[in-house]
């Protein structure tokens, strides 16, 4: 009985462990803060993630959620090809947010397509420090 | 003695080796000694899943010709209304891949037919606009395809095609989702 519970806690502590995807992802959001001496909130980052932008091409209204969805602990699904997109959500997927240049590529891209143009660094520090806490 | 030996191998092999290569064909219906030969070579590179096969199946370089790719990647921040900007050097890479491995280079059977399906001034962007393609698909209605959710748009292969990103689009392989199930 007592084996079973410390093998419970220590289950639970091993979850809520920040992971090595949580460290990089950290060390992205300190880069950024050092670029304009910014500060990033939660709040920010999520009217960010479910902000919608008009287009006039194909699909018109656009967000992050688009295709990875409001609630990032689930998978999403592109808009257009409908391929499954892996949740964005560090806790429930640790493999996101471990590499720099993969982070920068897809703000590159995406930022592009869903906003129609770069995000500036306020909003990816908000983006990720959202992100983070998911 | 060890010649008659040697030339005695080397036609059973022979004999082997073109009946494994016939199993590719249509005709095949399952053997355990041979596997059939994929109709398009299989996607082996690790830098081209992880840019291109991020958003849509990794679409196997030789279903469409050199000069297709060659386009292709010249509007990679419009590509087909996405953004799939890659960075200088994987783009060089990535460019390097697809031409080398174009339907007009290969070997394989299906990238033979796509290739020889197109006119010289044909340079489709889409797989979908070869004649090849057209042909193979002319009994399904677009309706079909687009009405079905779980197959969307008629560039998602793996949405019938099983083993589509195996490089094989064998008719027996079609499962298509919903009440339609097999093909054949």
């Amino acid at each position: 009985m007592k084996k079973q519970t410390l093998v419970s806690a220590s289950l639970l502590v091993a979850i809520h462990t920040p992971l090595f995807a949580g460290e990089q992802l950290e060390s992205t959001i300190q880069l950024y803060q050092r670029q304009g001496n910014l500060s990033f909130s939660v709040e920010a980052g999520k009217t960010l993630w479910n902000q919608e932008i008009t287009h006039k091409q194909m699909p018109v209204t656009r967000s992050c959620a688009s295709c990875h969805g409001s609630d990032v602990s689930q998978s999403g699904k592109h808009i257009k090809t409908t391929k499954v997109i892996k949740p964005m959500s560090p806790t429930i997927n640790p493999d996101r947010f471990t590499d720099q240049a993969k982070i920068e590529k897809w703000f590159l891209r995406n930022c592009k397509w869903t906003w129609g143009r770069e995000c500036s660094v306020q909003e990816k520090g908000d983006i990720l420090r959202y992100l983070s806490q998911q | 003695m060890k010649k008659s030996i040697v030339i005695g191998s080397v036609i059973i092999s022979s004999a082997v080796a073109s009946l494994a290569y016939c199993s590719g064909g249509g005709e095949y219906e399952g053997s355990k000694w041979f596997k059939p030969r994929p109709d398009v070579a299989p996607v082996t590179n690790q830098l081209y899943k992880n840019e291109c096969a991020s958003c849509h199946m990794g679409y196997q370089p030789g279903l469409l010709p050199e000069r297709s790719w060659q386009k292709l990647m010249t509007g990679l921040d419009d590509h087909f209304s996405d953004n799939a900007e890659l960075t200088a050097e994987s783009y060089t890479a990535i460019l390097n891949y697809l031409t080398d491995n174009a339907a007009d280079k290969s070997d394989y059977k299906r990238s033979r037919r796509i290739a020889n399906s197109l006119a010289a001034d044909d340079t489709p962007l889409r797989i979908t606009d070869t004649d090849y393609f057209k042909r193979k698909h002319r009994e399904l209605s677009l309706t079909t395809i687009t009405h079905n959710a779980e197959i969307g748009s008629i560039s998602n292969c793996i949405a019938c095609h099983s083993q589509a990103d195996k490089g094989s689009f064998n008719e027996n392989e079609i499962r298509i989702p919903g009440a339609l199930g097999r093909w054949d």
